[in-house]
């Protein structure tokens, strides 16, 4: 249960919110047309005949869009529709050249579903959280004005029109802007994990209409509005924020919360309203004559099934059981598709270079990944060129660390040279002299010298003072100029110290 | 001298492939006929030369020993309603004068690579909507035919009537039509012509102005059974590009033409007898039952018990369709743009579709945009779609007992141009026969019977099983034999 209170001045207010989210799927052509799908094109570049309207034009369902949907439901354990409809949504507007949309209303291709969120203490989710999700259904983008180009007209670009979008659409189940926040960051990680939608919410590929009420703890929902066309994370959040806010002080002052669509704004980060239900569009969806029904086949669907990868959810466990990670190295490593992948590369190539299982090289090569690399990498800013940091040369560098022949800190001034060089791992450690020294004489040899020099701190230590084992190693260390293996140094001073 | 603009398009494609004459004698004395019929308004635009080069190219072809395709040689006329690359396209309304299509419609680039040429694009009812040809931008079509004793101009039908117009009054040997909830076979019957609508799907609808898209079909109109047969095979087949097109092969309906009707039945719908139909129809339906008898088929009784509510059904359904086909019609893209001064978007819209409908295309998008407005949609479209439903099993049940349906093709002939513009009511009933067809999208077709007292044609319908063409056009081909339908306007043009 989320503890997310608005504290109002006549008590508290908890926050409901549901998300639509849009997001464009990832296919070469559009919709219902053969037209590219890349974004930035020239204006109007990327226009068929079909998606600018021409008299006697028709749409033909592109059949990897329909895939993409089916897949996408898949993964969030939907049920999926094997009959569903085009219909037609009737409105008139400039970037909108058919003077409908076609979308799903009565008969989406994928039904109820659901996504887990995480508990993340830090971000105020105290526990795992299932949000359901009612539809996913498929429908087409539209174009786009541009304002800014002639002093008294509008132009129309069409690139974007008739391009797939799948509409996403949650059950009223979040209760906070974090819920909010990790259900569209989860959601991301999916479309992104099935290859369904890239998630570039700054070009406009995810944008979520944000609907949000306020009510007592335990009553009736509230009338909602709705915030359109919000087009990251943080302002998802920004805008329940301000919503939950400006609706509890609205009711508290004795007004009502109309029902309304509303829009964001990013310099002030308030909302203002758009339109209200009396002034709303009658529709008119009815199903597009053009279109038969879809008739989805079980073969369609195997394979749908068959091409899905691993979802975020079965990785982290796979993290967590099966290679041993920690709950927090197996979050960050599967949040994001760019992450893993490096990580299992990097994972299979250090494995193999050290000849162990994976399971036994995991947790250094997580650390690695996670923090002990992108720190060096960071810290050399401009100065790191990262396409000279292969998945090789890290397993090289992983596994002298592995054999004890170099340190951490040598590890990391290998990678460093490797960053500034792309010069290999091994040449680097031998010529600027970054090994360790697992050398058993020369260790004992600097040892008998610290023990022969400090003849009252042994006599201490092994009268019980245990801590000044400490002072030991590091005399050895230093007078080792810090290139002694730890482990050889430790168990040798344990050996004479006795 | 061959009459060629006598000749239809067997005749044509035979005589050019044996030699004995040439495309291009053919096509010249057709543009010529074309030109001198100009009172008859049949055509929006001519395109002669379309008509001579496509003529030079079949008989260069000859000459070099090609293959000729079915339409080889035959110069036709192209309903105003299919995109024709660079040739005007106008669906006969204002809003869209002057558009020159950069596309081919699926339909005219099958008859050009089947060897036809064109002659000009032909009038109709804007946007197909209408049963007279009195709604289009660019004037009333003329019939040819004229009462017996009167000047009065006629109508010619619709909302084909510029290609009823033109193969009646022999300036074209053939025309294509399409066919929403009649305009094929109406006019047809009106002229004493041939027409038939194929199963909804044979024809591709890619490139045709979308009227009505679950009812619009295209079809061929010309003067006898087998040119129809010809020149349908050169329309039909699967199209990608349309997803309601019939993935089938198309089959050889010419080859396969057979008056013999022996084991076939043939059903009278005995709710086709309705009040107000003219006693001359009755009669000509009688005499198409004998005409068939005597081809060898046997006469049974049928019911299609929902027939009545079929008319009220099309006119929910076709103009719910066509309030959504024609919202692309704005101002923004092509066509006409209305932009008064100081007009915002909105204003916009309002003025470029005021000026570029016309009347009766307004009345049905007010009609389409009210049945499918919040709180009507399902007292009307949704049970507009239930009737259509119950009027196609009507016809599933009769197929359980018959294997073609005759039928008049209208209530009433053809009437004097503007005696019924007051009275759409009565106009929309002139279809009342052909609408159950249309909502089943069944092949259906209009063969001429006989003349009335006042020398006005009258036709037959024949309505098949789904892809039944072949029936189709072989009862009426029973019935052309024994019609022997030859009479033909008087030329007063």
């Amino acid at each position: 249960m989320s503890n997310y209170r608005i504290q109002g001045a006549t008590g508290e207010w908890e926050v409901v919110i549901g998300l639509e989210v849009h997001a464009q799927v990832t296919s070469n052509a559009k919709l219902f047309s053969g037209a590219s799908t890349e974004f930035g094109a020239e204006p109007n570049a990327q226009v068929s005949l079909v998606d600018a309207a021409m008299p006697g034009m028709l749409p033909v369902p592109n059949r990897e869009c329909i895939r993409q949907a089916v897949r996408t439901g898949m993964a969030i354990e939907a049920q999926i529709n094997k009959y569903s409809r085009f219909d037609r949504k009737n409105y008139f507007y400039a970037d909108l050249p058919q003077g409908y949309q076609i979308s799903q209303l009565y008969h989406p291709i994928v039904g109820e579903g659901q996504l887990l969120i995480e508990a993340d203490e830090k971000a105020g989710i105290p526990e795992d959280k299932v949000i359901g999700i009612e539809r996913i259904h498929v429908e087409q983008d539209a174009g786009k004005l541009m304002h800014d180009q002639h002093p008294t007209m509008s132009y129309v670009d069409l690139n974007r029109c008739g391009v797939a979008l799948m509409e996403i659409v949650s059950r009223p189940d979040m209760r906070s802007p974090a819920e909010a926040g990790a259900y569209v960051r989860k959601l991301r990680s999916i479309l992104r994990y099935v290859g369904s939608c890239d998630g570039n919410m700054e070009e406009g590929s995810m944008r979520a209409d944000v609907n949000v009420s306020v009510r007592r703890p335990g009553e009736e929902f509230g009338t909602r509005t709705e915030t359109k066309n919000v087009n990251s994370v943080r302002f998802v959040m920004q805008v329940i924020e301000h919503e939950a806010n400006r609706q509890v002080d609205l009711i508290e002052s004795g007004g009502t919360v109309v029902q309304e669509t509303r829009l964001f704004d990013v310099a002030s980060g308030t909302t203002r309203s758009m339109r209200s239900k009396e002034d709303a569009h009658d529709y008119r969806y009815f199903p597009d004559p053009d279109l038969l029904p879809l008739e989805l086949e079980d073969s369609f669907l195997e394979e749908c099934r068959a091409s899905l990868p691993e979802l975020p959810d079965a990785k982290r466990a796979r993290y967590e059981n099966e290679l041993g990670l920690t709950p927090y190295n197996a979050r960050e490593l599967t949040a994001e598709v760019e992450t893993f992948a490096r990580f299992e590369t990097l994972l299979a190539e250090t494995a193999k270079a050290i000849g162990k299982d994976e399971k036994n090289v995991a947790t250094p090569v997580a650390n690695w990944s996670l923090s002990i690399a992108p720190g060096v990498i960071k810290s050399l800013g401009d100065e790191a060129n990262v396409e000279h940091a292969t998945a090789a040369r890290q397993a090289a560098i992983l596994k002298m660390q592995d054999a004890g022949e170099i340190s951490g800190g040598q590890a990391k001034e290998i990678f460093e040279i490797v960053l500034k060089t792309g010069r290999e791992p091994g040449e680097i450690a031998d010529s600027e002299g970054l090994k360790q020294v697992s050398d058993t004489g020369a260790i004992e040899a600097a040892i008998d010298e610290i023990i022969a020099n400090n003849a009252d701190k042994v006599e201490e230590y092994r009268g019980g003072k245990d801590k000044l084992f400490g002072f030991f190693v590091g005399q050895t260390m230093k007078a080792m100029q810090g290139k002694a293996n730890p482990a050889v140094v430790n168990q040798i001073l344990k050996d004479k110290l006795g | 001298m061959t009459e060629f603009t006598e000749l239809g398009v067997k005749d044509i494609r035979d005589g050019v492939a044996a030699g004995s004459f040439t495309a291009r004698e053919v096509a010249e004395s057709f543009n010529a006929a074309v030109a001198d019929a100009a009172e008859l308004n049949a055509f929006i635009v001519t395109t002669p030369d379309h008509a001579l080069a496509a003529a030079d190219k079949i008989d260069a072809d000859r000459a070099a020993g090609k293959t000729l395709g079915k339409m080889a040689g035959v110069p036709i006329g192209m309903k105003d309603l299919f995109a024709t690359h660079g040739v005007q396209t106008t669906a006969a309304s204002h809003i869209l004068e002057g558009f020159k299509p950069e596309y081919e419609s699926t339909v005219s680039q099958n008859l050009w690579n089947a060897g036809a040429g064109m002659l000009g694009k032909l009038n109709l009812d804007q946007f197909a909507m209408g049963s007279s040809n009195e709604t289009s931008y660019f004037g009333n079509v003329n019939s040819p035919w004229r009462k017996a004793g009167s000047n009065a101009a006629m109508s010619p039908g619709g909302s084909s009537g510029g290609s009823s117009a033109a193969v009646a009054s022999r300036i074209a040997p053939a025309a294509t039509g399409t066919d929403t909830g009649g305009s094929i076979r109406q006019p047809a019957a009106f002229t004493g012509i041939c027409g038939i609508k194929p199963t909804y799907g044979r024809c591709s609808r890619w490139g045709v102005v979308a009227f009505a898209s679950s009812l619009d079909q295209a079809g061929p109109m010309a003067r006898t059974v087998e040119d129809c047969a010809i020149m349908l095979e050169a329309m039909a087949g699967f199209d990608p590009k349309d997803s309601t097109s019939l993935e089938m092969d198309v089959p050889a309906w010419e080859a396969g033409l057979s008056a013999d009707l022996k084991g076939k039945k043939v059903g009278i719908p005995r709710e086709y007898r309705m009040d107000g139909t003219d006693d001359a129809i009755l009669k000509s339906w009688e005499q198409g039952k004998e005409w068939l008898r005597d081809a060898g088929a046997e006469i049974v009784d049928i019911s299609l018990p929902h027939t009545k509510y079929a008319l009220p059904a099309y006119y929910i359904i076709a103009p719910a369709e066509a309030s959504s086909n024609l919202a692309r019609y704005d101002g923004v893209r092509y066509g006409l743009r209305e932009l008064p001064e100081g007009a915002g978007l909105q204003d916009m819209y309002a003025a470029t579709r005021s000026a570029g409908f016309g009347d009766e295309v307004k009345r049905r998008i007010l009609i389409g945009t009210y049945v499918l407005s919040a709180g009507f949609y399902d007292a009307y479209y949704n049970q507009a779609q239930k009737v259509r439903a119950l009027v196609a099993r009507d016809f599933e049940q009769a197929w359980a007992e018959c294997d073609v349906i005759l039928a008049p093709t209208t209530p009433t002939p053809s009437f004097p141009l503007n005696s019924l513009n007051d009275d759409p009511l009565t106009m929309y009933l002139n279809d009342v026969f052909a609408v159950p067809a249309s909502l089943a999208g069944l092949p259906a077709m209009s063969v001429p019977a006989t003349l009335t007292e006042d020398g006005l044609p009258l036709g037959l319908q024949l309505v098949g099983k789904p892809f039944d063409e072949q029936g189709v056009l072989n009862a009426g081909l029973a019935i052309q034999q024994r019609a022997n339908f030859t009479a033909k306007p008087e030329k007063w043009w």
